[in-house]
């Protein structure tokens, strides 16, 4: 029998540790087990058998680590082809007269996924990818990726296996004690990810026993719609007289686990400590029960690497100022490469409250395929919000979409049928929720019933593509109510419809339905709450919109969504704040200093540093600002900080102020197309093969803070690139930091390729390691011992 | 069996003085205590403390340091184990969120990137005693000092075989680098030689 059709109507056991039965056989730690199935044949095969006579449905290859970072090519591929050949042999020689499938085991690779760790994305999608050939070829019934505790390297062995076989595929995470994953994902932000993109079960294994994986187990059968699968520890290990044993009996153990099939387990199974005898036990006491039935759990979720969230109960908000369209402040950013300032409004928006961020970085003149994914993967390194990824160019989308930590939500498809083929395929491939425009090859209809048409168009087609309904979430795209004021209604009883009648989530970029109006926060709050009234589910808005956040708050607190309007409550203090904070109240204290502004930077007032710049720029101009007070304060500071008089994170806070009365004149210059004053590009870089960039981001700021254009090209960066760069703008500084003494080398290679072929470059280094006759000893022009050296330097050139 | 053990531990007592010196920052600037206080706020609930490690016996003969599974030869590490029969070989780490607010505010605010790194740094080196210590109690022996790879003349490259025998990447999630930086950053490993009571 098929394995998929079997799995549909029976509890399937799994088979029960390898591991730890062959530390019992002699195996040593660091020693492979994997090579086992070569020197050891008859061992790996009596193991496999005795899960198969003890009632194991599925045994798995002792392939846990069979992957390309351990062994060769030739190598693994003996090693796996050894393993496949045991499993078959225990399946012939067993006596069980039972179903009989042999599970290709893959886990995790033993790195951690960039930006964590070293392994690149797509370095692990094409570790895995080898591994799965082989055992597909080698004629396996379906592969199983287990004990996996990142998110991402589920994410990427998972694509692997789709990409590469058709078999079947079930996968299985390893939960810590909080319940959750090493990096951080929820059970349901796992079942979000997986189901998303087509695992055929779900589950937890190992790291602990039955009893405190119960919670995880829970709550996989609470949201999976697909089978979900336990295969636990015997127990905790502990030590008893120097030996390490588990603490509970394979009774104990089928117990517990027979308690959980009748709550919806359907693929039960052993890990680290279970014995043929756990598997038996745990057959002998649940061959009789019926296998829970597999239902729709009917969800509209998205996830990030920590958790799902969930449409149709509160309204959810999607923050929607990661987006150039009409900010010149975002385009310039965008144009300057400038992540940092795409990453503040993605933290400042996560601060206000909103729940998913769009991202939208798209503007003619740059390359939104790499500037997309760039985004993306550095929000997700710093954030734990769901994206919405927001482009219409498709290989944006998909490019964006593999990267991405979760399962994302799309924005958009639409009625046309361009539009669908482009889209679809990649919704049903990585997983996503994607947001579906009303407007099809003829526009946006006038009335709510062609937009209603153009839904239910939508999702036949959808279907067609095995996209089930709950995975569209429909606009019906606020139009303005200048040009047409019944514009809004169409809008609210196509949304009302697609709702009731078609049982859809809905969501809506409000702030359209104001434009050409004067004070638009008002209509757009009002609209806002309308909209929620007919039910919608979610809103693409500005969180920084004090009347938005006040109908989102007033409204879940009126509809019994804010549990003794607690949220209101918290919230409310901050709608009143949205009045200018007084700035001249510290007269007294600011006496010692020539100005406010002086004071605030080199107290590290960020705020107040902001406030007072946007108050000055009424009067002065940029530059006035900037000579006559931004650095001599700056002065002052690193002054203090060179006779140790301010230590490190005081001249950092004061940067920092300075940082932001910098924004504030960079959003003033950008509105008045004004061209700033640099001095100059600074490429700076953390060499290759270190991932520290604390150092390094010090010196930019206060780089930055003295006028210079810097280009970071973060960390790990081949010499390649800071040479790329360096030419590219013909800089005259180039700034490389080292933590490590095992990166020192990187650092000589980049510094030799740019003596090489960029001799008009300065090169100044630092690094934890570093001395002056170490930086000599490499060719560097200049070692900074710390931030300030490096800025008085640039300055004295 | 020889088997290697994890543990998770609740959040050791923290040393404000320690991270105020991790940040190089002598003064208790009550700007700067805010800064600490705000990190650690946001940090606290977020890490993990988890330790594995495995116990094994030892012969030491010149700067050789035989750990039944592996050699090493390191003339500092030898001196510092002399004396013992057992040492204790653990990895500790506490978890990949520090690195993610580390990262976090590098992007956004240096300072507390700087604050981060050092509560990171006070936090794991709290955890390796907090971990010496419960093993001292539970066993009633006495430790040697502990001892890493990059000590003395234990090159880093010792990471390989440490990494090979405790497999730290399953039992705490913790990843060796092609560099031989670890990730999570903020992690230890570490010899331990055991004095048994009587001995010196």
């Amino acid at each position: 029998m098929n394995f998929l059709d079997f799995l549909h109507n029976h509890i399937v056991y799994l088979d029960g540790g390898m591991g730890t039965l062959l530390q019992a056989k002699g195996l040593k730690p660091g020693e492979y087990p994997e090579h086992w199935n070569i020197t050891h044949p008859e061992e790996i095969t009596a193991i496999h058998k005795a899960y198969f006579d003890a009632g194991s449905h599925v045994v798995c290859t002792n392939t846990f680590g069979a992957n390309a970072l351990k062994f060769s090519a030739d190598e693994l591929e003996s090693i796996i082809k050894a393993a496949v050949n045991n499993a078959k042999a225990a399946k012939e020689q067993s006596s069980n007269p039972g179903e009989k499938f042999i599970a290709l085991d893959i886990g995790p690779s033993g790195k951690l996924l960039k930006p964590l760790g070293d392994l690149d994305f797509e370095a692990a999608v094409s570790l895995f990818a080898e591994t799965v050939r082989i055992g597909t070829r080698l004629g396996v019934d379906l592969i199983l990726i287990e004990t996996m505790n990142d998110s991402y390297e589920t994410k990427a062995a998972l694509l692997a296996a789709k990409e590469n076989s058709t078999l079947p595929v079930i996968v299985s995470n390893a939960y810590s004690e909080d319940g959750k994953l090493m990096t951080g994902a929820s059970p349901a932000a796992m079942v979000a990810l997986l189901e998303g993109m087509g695992a055929d079960a779900i589950g937890a294994n190992c790291s602990l026993g039955p009893k405190q994986l119960r919670g995880v187990a829970e709550e996989l059968i609470t949201v999976a719609s697909v089978p979900v699968i336990l295969k636990p520890n015997a127990g905790l290990p502990k030590s008893v007289d120097g030996k390490t044993v588990f603490d509970i009996t394979p009774d104990e153990f089928a117990d517990e686990l027979a308690d959980l099939i009748t709550k919806g387990i359907r693929v039960a199974g052993g890990c680290c400590g279970t014995t043929p005898d756990y598997i038996r036990a745990l057959v002998d006491k649940t061959k009789t029960l019926s296998p829970v039935p597999i239902t729709d759990k009917n969800l509209t979720v998205v996830s990030s690497y920590t958790h799902a969230v969930t449409f149709g109960n509160a309204p959810i908000l999607i923050g929607e100022r990661i987006n150039p369209t009409g900010k010149k402040r975002f385009k310039q950013a965008l144009m300057e490469n400038d992540m940092d300032y795409i990453l503040t409004e993605g933290v400042n928006q996560q601060e206000k409250g909103v729940h998913i961020l769009d991202v939208n970085v798209g503007l003619p003149d740059i390359d939104e395929v790499s500037m997309l994914q760039n985004a993306v993967c550095q929000l997700q390194a710093i954030l734990n919000l769901p994206l919405q990824i927001d482009t219409a160019d498709a290989t944006a989308m998909e490019t964006a979409l593999r990267r991405y930590n979760g399962k994302a939500m799309i924005n958009s498809v639409n009625g046309k049928e361009e539009s669908m083929q482009a889209v679809f395929p990649l919704v049903k491939k990585y997983g996503g929720l994607v947001v579906a425009l009303t407007l099809d090859e003829n526009g946006i209809p006038e009335t709510a019933e062609g937009r209603f048409a153009i839904a239910e168009k939508i999702l036949k087609v959808a279907e067609e593509y095995g996209i089930s309904k709950k995975d569209i979430i429909f606009d019906t795209l606020a139009m303005t109510i200048s040009a047409d004021n019944k514009a809004a209604l169409a809008t609210l009883t196509a949304l009302s419809r697609i709702k009731n009648e078609l049982g859809c989530h809905t969501s809506l970029g409000v702030s359209n339905v104001s434009f050409g109006l004067p004070n638009r926060d008002a209509i757009n709050s009002t609209f806002f709450a309308l909209a929620l009234e007919n039910g919608l589910s979610a809103a693409i808005m500005n969180p920084y919109s004090s009347d938005m956040m006040k109908t989102y708050y007033t409204f879940k607190a009126l509809k019994g969504l804010d549990e003794n309007c607690a949220d209101y409550i918290a919230a409310a203090d901050s709608f009143a704040v949205a009045t200018a904070t007084p700035i001249t109240e510290t007269k007294k204290s600011t006496e010692e200093y020539k100005s406010d502004l002086q004071h605030a930077i080199v107290k590290g007032f960020k705020e107040k540093a902001g406030d007072i710049t946007k108050e000055l720029l009424n009067t002065l101009s940029p530059l006035d600002i900037v000579q006559n007070e931004i650095i001599p304060a700056l002065d002052i500071v690193g002054k203090g900080f060179e006779e140790k008089t301010v230590y490190l994170p005081q001249l950092l806070t004061s940067a920092e102020a300075a940082k932001s009365a910098f924004e504030h004149i960079k959003a003033f210059m950008a509105s008045t197309a004004e061209k700033a004053a640099d001095k100059g590009p600074f490429v700076l870089a953390t060499v290759h093969g270190d991932i520290h960039d604390i150092g390094k981001n010090i010196v930019k700021l206060l780089l930055e803070n003295y006028g210079y254009a810097v280009v970071d090209l973060g960390k790990d960066v081949p010499p390649e690139s800071v040479l790329e760069e360096v030419i590219r703008l013909k800089a005259p500084f180039a700034g490389l930091s080292a933590l490590m003494t095992t990166t020192v080398p990187a650092m000589e290679e980049t510094i030799k390729l740019l003596k090489e072929k960029a001799p008009w470059c300065k090169i100044i280094v630092g690094g934890a390691v570093l001395t002056q006759d170490y930086a000599d000893k490499i060719g560097a022009d200049k070692y900074a011992k710390d931030a300030m050296e490096a800025v008085r330097y640039a300055e004295r050139l | 069996m020889t088997m290697i053990i994890t543990r998770n531990y609740p959040e050791p007592p923290i040393s404000q003085k320690e991270i105020l010196r991790y940040a190089g920052c002598q003064t208790e600037d009550s700007a700067i205590m805010e800064i600490m206080q705000e990190c650690l706020r946001e940090i606290s609930e977020k890490l993990t403390y988890k330790v594995c490690y495995i116990e094994t016996t030892l012969t030491i003969s010149a700067d050789c340091c035989d750990f039944v599974f592996f050699k090493t030869h390191a003339a500092k590490l030898a001196e510092n184990l002399s004396g013992c029969e057992k040492a204790i070989l653990f990895a500790a780490t506490i978890g990949t969120e520090i690195d993610r607010s580390i990262t976090r505010y590098g992007h956004i605010a240096p300072s507390k990137a700087l604050m981060m790194q050092a509560i990171g740094a006070e936090r794991i080196e709290a955890l390796c005693n907090r971990f010496c210590e419960d093993i001292k109690k539970e066993t009633g022996v006495r430790l040697k000092p502990r001892f890493s790879p990059g000590y003395g003349d234990l090159p880093l490259d010792a990471q390989k075989d440490i990494f090979n025998i405790l497999d730290p990447a399953k039992h705490i999630g913790l990843t060796l680098n092609d560099s031989l930086l670890m990730s999570p950053s903020k992690s230890v490993t570490a010899f331990v030689g055991i004095l048994d009571n009587i001995e010196q």
